[in-house]
């Protein structure tokens, strides 16, 4: 694939990443991209480089363009190793006149690849930065979603380079929103949202907020993974809506299950659910990837967890599945659990307090069965699942 | 010293330590710090803190 035109002389020049699957934990199953963009100007300059192994991609569509040693200034929107981990390598080739980054920027540089003598230049919040007929205002987006994180902003092609926000883990040939299939491209959209910036919602509905205060018009944002929103409006919108907490009428039954007994309760609280009107999904976590269930939580108004009692405890997925999505920090959702034990039976117990810790409006103190469930234990499972049924609808 | 903990990316102001990067001398309270403060890490306002152990 060729370097390609975005703007008048600014130019994709990042890595397509067809083979990733495992991105620390996250599932990538449409791959990655790694994006970089390259402005031709009176100073030349290249926002953001690649993954390590992705080097000679990035150089190759440079080359395409101009000869790297050119480049005269370069731009770290954000430090993280898949947009810098061949830095110190370009940093080799382009020597460049300036290495602009935000004041955090600098010191993650300096703690990742250890080098003082760089030729750092720490721009400013709202700082301009003149490369000839083209004028670069910098945004500082501390944790959206790094300290260091910033955007830049190109005035006259009304370009917002926005390093991680906006972005998808989603391979393809094509390098534009309108070019590829928008459901595949929204579901990778927000579930990259939901793994990445669940947490920083607050942060995300301010700076949305700031921008349009700003005035700040944008045509076009480049995310430094995925494809180019030629749509901006679309995207932006998402956003506004996954940093609000918007949620559908739609329940996640999600569980884990030793000998199909929790599982049974699982498709009754389920069938409870849909008695209510009420769209239910059922989550079985040995076969749901963690990061796939975070993108369905998004939107969801329920959140209803089963796990039978094992050593004392949760099935081991149960607990890492709550550890992950308690750091994401979903909120205003309405909770319940339930699960099958043999003697001591604390797992519910246990789910129930990590859902009280988000603050999920717990509904019901919960279901537990010895063993395996009687057809009356089942009705209890069914009224669980109505009594949550209800308060979705009641509260969407 | 009571220490307050970041919401949005969990840095704790230690009182005993201060933020002596921005200016905060060990031995200033939480309370004591300027309205104008914010999170040395992300940049948090003052009133995104939570009492911590």
């Amino acid at each position: 694939m060729h370097p390609i035109e975005i703007k008048p002389n600014v130019y994709w020049v990042g890595a397509v990443d067809w083979t990733t699957r495992d991105f620390h934990g996250y599932s990538t199953y449409r791959g990655t991209t790694y994006n970089a963009y390259l402005i031709m100007d009176e100073k030349i300059t290249l926002f953001d480089t690649v993954k390590k192994d992705k080097k000679g991609e990035l150089l190759h569509r440079i080359r395409n363009i101009v000869e790297p040693e050119k480049i005269d200034y370069l731009v770290v929107n954000h430090v993280e190793m898949d947009h810098s981990g061949c830095l110190p390598e370009i940093m080799e080739i382009v020597k460049p006149e300036k290495l602009f980054c935000s004041t955090m920027g600098r010191k993650t540089l300096l703690d990742h690849f250890h080098r003082e003598d760089w030729p750092y230049e720490v721009v400013k919040p709202g700082q301009d930065l003149s490369l000839g007929s083209k004028t670069i205002q910098f945004i500082e987006t501390r944790m959206l979603h790094w300290p260091d994180s910033m955007f830049s902003y190109v005035k006259e092609d009304k370009l917002l380079i926005s390093s991680d926000a906006f972005g998808q883990h989603f391979a393809s040939s094509e390098r534009f929103d309108d070019e590829v299939n928008l459901n595949d491209l929204m579901y990778q959209a927000a579930k990259y949202y939901a793994n990445i910036l669940y947490l920083y919602s607050p942060l995300v509905s301010k700076l949305i907020a700031s921008v349009q205060e700003m005035g700040l018009e944008i045509d076009m944002i480049a995310p430094d993974h995925g494809v180019i929103w030629r749509d901006p409006g679309r995207i932006i919108n998402a956003y506004s809506e996954w940093s609000s907490h918007k949620a559908r009428k739609k329940a996640l039954v999600i569980y884990d299950t030793m000998w199909h007994s929790t599982e049974m309760m699982a498709k009754a609280v389920a069938d409870g659910i849909q008695d209510e009107g009420v769209s239910v999904d059922l989550l079985d976590l040995t076969v749901n990837h963690r990061s796939e269930i975070m993108a369905s939580v998004l939107d969801a108004k329920a959140i209803v967890l089963g796990s039978p009692t094992l050593n004392n405890g949760l099935l081991p997925r149960m607990a890492g599945f709550l550890m992950y999505m308690r750091g994401l920090k979903p909120a205003n959702k309405i909770g319940a659990a339930f699960g099958s034990y043999g003697w001591s039976g604390e797992a519910v117990k246990l789910m129930n307090k990590v859902m009280e810790e988000m603050k999920f409006e717990i509904v019901d103190p919960g279901v537990r069965v010895k063993y395996v469930p009687s057809h009356e234990n089942l009705k209890e499972c069914v009224e669980l699942g109505r009594r949550v049924g209800k308060a979705v609808t009641e509260a969407v | 010293m009571q220490k307050y903990k970041c919401d949005i990316c969990g840095y704790v102001y230690d009182p005993e330590a201060g933020d002596p990067g921005s200016g905060i001398a060990p031995g200033v309270s939480y309370d004591d710090l300027p309205d104008d403060w914010t999170c040395p890490v992300c940049g948090a306002a003052k009133d995104q803190f939570s009492p911590t152990d």
